[in-house]
């Protein structure tokens, strides 16, 4: 299940492509960065967007120049508490100026929710049985107070104390 | 001392309220026991051997009278009546029961407290000189920066989910490292440098643990502006490279020493010199904001109090003696910096009962102005008492219990829980801490300053790396060791103890640190402390005289 910023179940338009699975036309698809670094001519031609699948020991500063290419990265957190994409995240965000869609997926739980939503993320990927069990919009609600600045838009305490 | 704004405030209660709901879902089966473990460690709740353990962030080792009451109350209301002062500067309960915790916590906010990331892989609490602020030796008081890293590492976007839990210490005194600093994943000097500015020499890749290190040199000098672009630059490059495949070498040091010192540095100098810093450069007003909160206290004129403490010194052997090595020089004039001994010999070290946090909270709002500070040694300090109410505030400590004069002497003991309540570890320390006391405290007047660590297994939550004697317990065929280091030490001249050789029974440590004492008598020079004389003379005699006669 695709969950969106404020936390509401949306449509998924995506497919993950496997790296021996043919593009079918016209429809939005993401592939392993493997698969971009050996097909990437081929998948520039493409009429339809492009998303990209990359695994959290890639150094994102790589994919500088090529990153605006991409309608949607999709990070992954294999284990909720391995934290790697979220420093992925930021790195797209600040560094690169990704401004396309940026998904959580892999073990994406409710009492992560938030950090990711700073870190850049405005997709989340959950497992669908759980989701139903969940009250995921609350997990982003539950702070208004934030002690550093991110990628979200949220004012941090140092300036709303002391607005420049 | 910072006080909570606003801002504070509100995020302690939105976190209460958030670990209350995070509570009510495992109580109702909806968290699996697995997924709610981080949650609570992120509270600082842990699973001990017999009951949850909760441990309290105590930021930099500072606490107002109000909120050692507030320590007192969940001792009495939640826990047996005690609390347990740490190697972090924190203090731990160990009798807990889940489903209050929301309660206790929601009574810790009250007083500005609570028990965020004192576990889990993240930052824990940042530490410094118990000292800071009072004594003569600063280039400025650390406790400002203390309290803006501590800031902005509360529930960190990006940090949250390090490969290993990450400790910051900062130090602004020239001469003497109270705080351990060389000892933490990431320490900072406060330092002036050449053209009169003061700024941080900052370290990177220290730790104990089973693989100890001493830090190295990141930077030799940050401009204040810059530090927390600095930091994040260097907690990004560990997120990324530090390991996750073995916990036991998740930790930076592990990674500063892999890489080699120079790589490392030039991996977060590339990310601190790409990165936009704008963003986290601090206004000037929030800095001068923090500072003012901890602006010196009101002092009286204490000009004639030395005069009145030499005769009360004079008069009373045992007061001279407490005064002599509980007591340290203070910045201003007719005051004492007092450190509180949680260690009277045959006690376990760091214990405090509730009656006794309630009476020392009183004490410190009537003499030291409301201020308490908690020592890495897992002692307390009053840092601002008038030097004429000495002798009142000794004789109202003796009748606690609380005047014990060992300050850095040999019943000093540091010890970890130890198998008498912690889940990880191999032997007891409390009762090895508790022989040693005792037998040691007869003449550790004449034995001198000497720094006994005890650890339970081989995390070192103890510190024996860095005791002059160092003990860890270890497990042998259900039977405890231990095994025996020396020649640590844990200030401005760190170093890592050397094994001295086979672990001994329990019942045998009380005569192998005698003896080790006897040898270091034998052959000390002209005051040499027990890690001089053994960095003169090397491990053989040492050896010879644990081992020769077995």
């Amino acid at each position: 299940m695709l969950l969106d910023k404020t936390g509401g179940a949306v449509a998924d338009e995506w497919r993950h492509l496997a790296d021996d699975e043919n593009a079918p036309e016209g429809e939005a698809v993401t592939v392993s960065l493997a698969r971009w670094e050996r097909d990437h001519n081929a998948l520039k031609s493409r009429d339809a967007k492009l998303g990209l699948r990359l695994p959290n020991t890639a150094n994102p500063v790589a994919l500088n120049g090529e990153v605006h290419r991409f309608a949607l990265i999709a990070l992954e957190f294999p284990r909720f508490n391995d934290g790697r994409a979220y420093s992925q995240a930021r790195l797209l965000r600040a560094r690169l100026g990704y401004k396309g869609a940026l998904r959580a997926t892999g073990d994406v739980l409710r009492d992560q929710l938030l950090f990711m939503l700073r870190a850049g993320f405005d997709g989340f990927e959950v497992d669908g049985v759980r989701a139903k069990a969940e009250d995921w919009a609350k997990a982003f609600g539950e702070f208004d107070v934030f002690y550093q600045p991110a990628e979200d838009n949220r004012p941090w305490v140092m300036r709303q104390r002391f607005p420049a | 001392m910072y006080r909570y704004d606003e801002f504070d405030r509100r995020f302690l209660d939105e976190r209460v309220a958030q670990f209350r709901g995070q509570v009510a879902r495992r109580l109702a089966g909806q968290l699996s026991e697995d997924e709610f473990r981080p949650l609570r460690l992120m509270n600082g709740l842990y699973l001990q051997l017999h009951a949850y353990m909760l441990r309290v962030s105590i930021p930099y080792g500072t606490l107002s009278s109000a909120q050692l009451r507030g320590l007192a109350h969940v001792a009495r209301r939640y826990d047996r009546g005690y609390g347990h002062f740490t190697t972090r500067q924190n203090i731990q309960y160990n009798w807990i029961k889940l489903a209050e915790t929301p309660d206790l916590l929601a009574d810790l906010a009250k007083v500005e407290m609570h028990g965020i990331q004192t576990s889990g892989n993240s930052f824990r609490n940042i530490t410094t000189d118990p000292f800071a602020g009072v004594t003569a030796e600063e280039i400025e008081d650390p406790r400002p920066w203390c309290e803006i890293i501590r800031q902005w590492s509360i529930l960190h976007p990006e940090f949250s989910f390090l490969p290993r839990k990450f400790k910051i210490a900062v130090s602004a005194a020239t001469e003497h490292d109270r705080a351990a600093v060389k000892m933490h994943d990431l320490g900072l000097y406060i330092r002036r440098n050449a053209e009169g500015d003061v700024g941080f020499q900052v370290l990177i890749g220290g730790g104990l643990g089973r693989t100890p290190y001493l830090g190295l040199v990141l930077r030799e000098f940050l401009p204040k502006r810059d530090l927390l672009a600095y930091l994040e630059a260097a907690l990004r490059v560990y997120n990324q490279y530090g390991r996750r495949d073995n916990i036991f070498k998740a930790r930076v040091k592990i990674l500063v020493h892999s890489l080699g010192i120079e790589k490392m540095r030039a991996e977060v100098e590339a990310e601190f010199a790409a990165m936009s810093k704008d963003k986290l450069e601090l206004p000037e007003a929030a800095v001068a904001a923090i500072r003012a909160q901890f602006s010196p206290p009101p002092y009286a004129d204490a000009a004639g109090d030395d005069a009145i403490l030499q005769r009360l010194t004079a008069a009373e052997p045992a007061f001279a003696r407490w005064v002599k090595y509980n007591t340290h020089a203070h910045r201003q004039p007719g005051h004492a910096i007092v450190c509180i001994s949680l260690k009277p010999p045959g006690k376990p070290p760091g214990d405090c009962s509730a009656a006794q946090m309630e009476l020392i909270a009183d004490l410190a709002e009537e003499l030291s102005h409301a201020e308490i500070r908690v020592t890495h040694e897992q002692n307390l300090v009053l840092p601002h008492v008038r030097k004429a109410a000495l002798y009142d505030l000794w004789r109202r400590l003796a009748a606690a219990g609380l005047a014990s004069a060992n300050i850095g002497l040999a019943s000093d003991i540091i010890a970890c829980p130890g198998l008498d309540y912690c889940g990880l570890a191999t032997a007891r320390s409390i009762p090895i801490a508790q022989v040693l006391g005792e037998r040691l405290a007869a003449r550790e007047e004449a034995i001198g300053k000497l720094a006994i660590k005890i650890s339970g297994c081989i995390n070192a939550c103890g510190h024996h790396h860095v005791g002059h004697i160092g003990i860890l317990g270890l497990d042998k065929n259900g039977e405890e060791f231990y095994q025996i280091t020396i020649g640590g030490s844990d200030d401005e001249h760190a170093a890592i103890g050397a094994i001295t050789g086979p672990a001994v029974a329990a019942k045998d440590v009380p005569e192998a640190v005698d003896k080790l004492i006897d040898t270091y008598i034998g052959l000390r020079q002209n005051g040499e402390r027990f890690p001089e004389t053994y960095r003169r003379v090397g491990m053989s005699p040492f050896k010879e005289a644990l081992y020769a006669a077995r």
